[in-house]
């Protein structure tokens, strides 16, 4: 079953055009990857999916609901059952780990003060950071634990779809593989469906289930990481040489 | 530095003779001795690299330019080189002059001084046109947000107000207070001369509970709070904040919009409750020194002349200015772009153009006002 629809879009900045007609689909439990040269739009993509974007033309697909005609109140449900992790964490500076993590409970549930931090703390753990560390501030930890905090924010709900906006860039090597292996648990355990965007080879191959490769406007490749040296794009064949 | 030249002449035919290293550095010196060296009547020009062991992009880059340069004034230039090194990166910066030089010829149009201008006006006014569907977007939110009592962020109002309008109440206090010393001071000094000293109480009443309390105060509202909703978002925007907040079904006009315009709203008239206070203290002060008014007489005679209309019209100034400064300071904030250079920029648009629409309301208030003879 497909999670997310993407049909003929298109996007266009001023006269630059984007995307010029995206078709790609994603199947629920699935880790796909959005890959290509910089500058192509991936993130622009990953943007217009979780509607901090419009695009031109074209219809997209979330969980059933068609995003650029969505009624406000249906959007608002839509993204309770997403999380979003972007590149730089994110996390809301005026508040510390714990706050941030705890910021969706506090304001869409009714939990009681000790059961929220129950689940923080659980998160916290999850992501593989410290207890202590959930009084910090955004600004006094470093940037992969602002992408692990930020992912714990992303869980904080237990989301059905996760979107991941190149995970483990900024990382130092052990850390990313710490991390795709996180996110390799993270779906056998909660049956997520994820969607990242990545430059990463090694996490790419260690991770994605399928890939699409966006170059020239179009989408050059959809389907497994094995087949990927099929595509004659030029990009795929430079990248995964 | 001398660089190895050699040059070497027979009839028309000039041969320049490169030997040793050649990196940016020794192309001054080169261009130096290739100008020095008369070329009338020379048709031929052979640069021979024979000798050259390294060149970097640099010089590689000159060398091209020397033969475009000649070949344009019909001299007939050739490189003579064997090092495969070498010419490569030659070939490297004519593929890229080339491509540059294509893309450059298909930029240049250049447009009249008179259709630039005529632009600029255009997107000086188009950009009022966001500022709209802002002012759409805050009545729609207003809205909602107003349809429940739960809705209401009282934490972040309260917070706002503590920020916003508690911390600048010294401020405020104080420059309203030299304002009112330095107009009773001015004052007073004229209406000695006529004799009408008691009037200097008419004169400040009005003045500073009608006009002056609520400028000054909105003016550095303006400066102080205003300008920082414009910091506080814009930094928000840059790291993805406001994306994140999105994402998670948290509108920022309700987190984040609404709060402040909202405690500035009712924080504004008590500022200037207090800037009316600490202007007509500096009236008195002046009054009692310079005049010889008893503060007694002082405020026997406020209390006769001075209607009350003229603090309430001061007081209702207040929600209006607090409303046009931070929308202005917040709808600046929200269009900052994805780099640092764009929040210094639209900190200044914002406190400037808050500052300038205040006055024009207040002038807006002033003629309404007198008009309808309040």
């Amino acid at each position: 079953m497909s999670v997310i629809e993407v049909r003929d879009v298109q996007t266009v900045f001023g006269t630059k055009v984007i995307h010029d007609g995206l078709n790609l689909s994603i199947n629920e439990g699935e880790i796909y990857g959005l890959l290509g040269p910089s500058g192509c739009g991936k993130t622009t993509l990953l943007r217009e999916m979780v509607m901090l974007q419009d695009f031109s033309h074209g219809s997209i697909d979330i969980l059933g609901h068609n995003v650029s005609n969505i009624k406000e109140r249906d959007a608002q449900k839509l993204r309770r059952e997403w999380g979003v992790l972007f590149q730089f964490g994110a996390l809301f500076s005026s508040l510390s780990i714990r706050d941030n993590i705890a910021l969706p409970l506090v304001e869409y549930t009714d939990l009681n003060a000790s059961m929220i931090e129950e689940i923080v703390q659980f998160k916290i753990n999850l992501v593989g950071l410290k207890s202590s560390d959930a009084d910090l501030f955004p600004s006094q930890i470093s940037g992969g634990m602002k992408k692990k905090a930020g992912l714990a924010r992303a869980l904080c709900m237990d989301p059905k779809l996760l979107f991941l906006d190149e995970p483990t860039s900024g990382l130092d090597p052990i850390s990313a593989r710490e991390f795709d292996e996180l996110i390799l648990k993270l779906r056998s355990l909660l049956g997520l469906t994820i969607v990242m965007v990545s430059h990463d080879l090694q996490s790419i191959y260690d991770t994605l289930d399928r890939v699409a490769i966006i170059d020239e406007k179009k989408i050059a490749y959809e389907g497994t990481i094995v087949d990927v040296k099929s595509s004659k794009s030029q990009f795929v064949q430079t990248f995964f040489k | 530095m001398q660089t190895p030249l050699h040059f070497t002449q027979s009839d028309s035919l000039l041969s320049i003779e490169l030997s040793g290293e050649l990196t940016l550095y020794s192309i001054t010196p080169l261009e130096k001795q290739m100008r020095q060296r008369d070329v009338v009547g020379i048709t031929r020009i052979e640069i021979n690299l024979m000798s050259v062991t390294f060149i970097d992009t640099a010089t590689a880059i000159f060398l091209v330019k020397m033969e475009e340069m000649f070949s344009k004034r019909g001299v007939e230039c050739s490189l003579i080189c064997e090092n495969k090194t070498l010419l490569s990166t030659l070939e490297l910066v004519k593929m890229q002059r080339i491509i540059t030089n294509l893309e450059t010829q298909s930029q240049q149009k250049k447009s009249s001084f008179l259709e630039k201008k005529l632009k600029d006006i255009y997107a000086y006014f188009y950009s009022f046109i966001p500022f709209i569907t802002f002012l759409g977007k805050l009545f729609v939110a207003k809205m909602s947000y107003l349809k429940s009592f739960k809705n209401i962020r009282f934490k972040e109002i309260a917070y706002e107000i503590n920020e916003s309008a508690v911390k600048a109440l010294g401020i405020v206090a104080l420059t309203s207070f030299l304002i009112g010393l330095v107009v009773a001071y001015q004052s007073a000094f004229q209406l000695k001369t006529y004799g009408a000293n008691i009037f200097i109480v008419d004169m400040l009443g009005i003045s500073i509970l009608r006009e002056l309390a609520p400028l000054i105060t909105a003016i550095v509202i303006a400066g102080r709070s205003g300008s920082a909703f414009t910091a506080q978002i814009g930094a928000m925007k840059i790291t993805q904040e406001l994306d994140a907040m999105k994402t998670m079904g948290f509108d920022p006009f309700a987190f984040l919009v609404l709060p402040r315009i909202i405690a500035l709203m009712i924080a504004m008239p008590i500022l200037i409750f207090v800037a009316d206070i600490m202007g007509m203290l500096g009236g008195i002060i002046v009054a009692n020194a310079d005049l010889g008014i008893s503060s007694n007489l002082f405020l026997d005679r406020f209390r006769e002349v001075i209607a009350a209309k003229h603090f309430f019209i001061g007081i209702i100034k207040g929600p209006f200015f607090a409303f046009l400064i931070a929308s202005i300071g917040i709808y600046r904030g929200l269009s900052v772009q994805n780099d640092t250079q764009s929040i210094g920029f639209n900190t200044t648009k914002s406190v400037v153009e808050s500052i300038f629409v205040v006055i024009v309301c207040d002038a807006l208030f002033s003629i309404a006002l007198t008009n309808l003879g309040i």
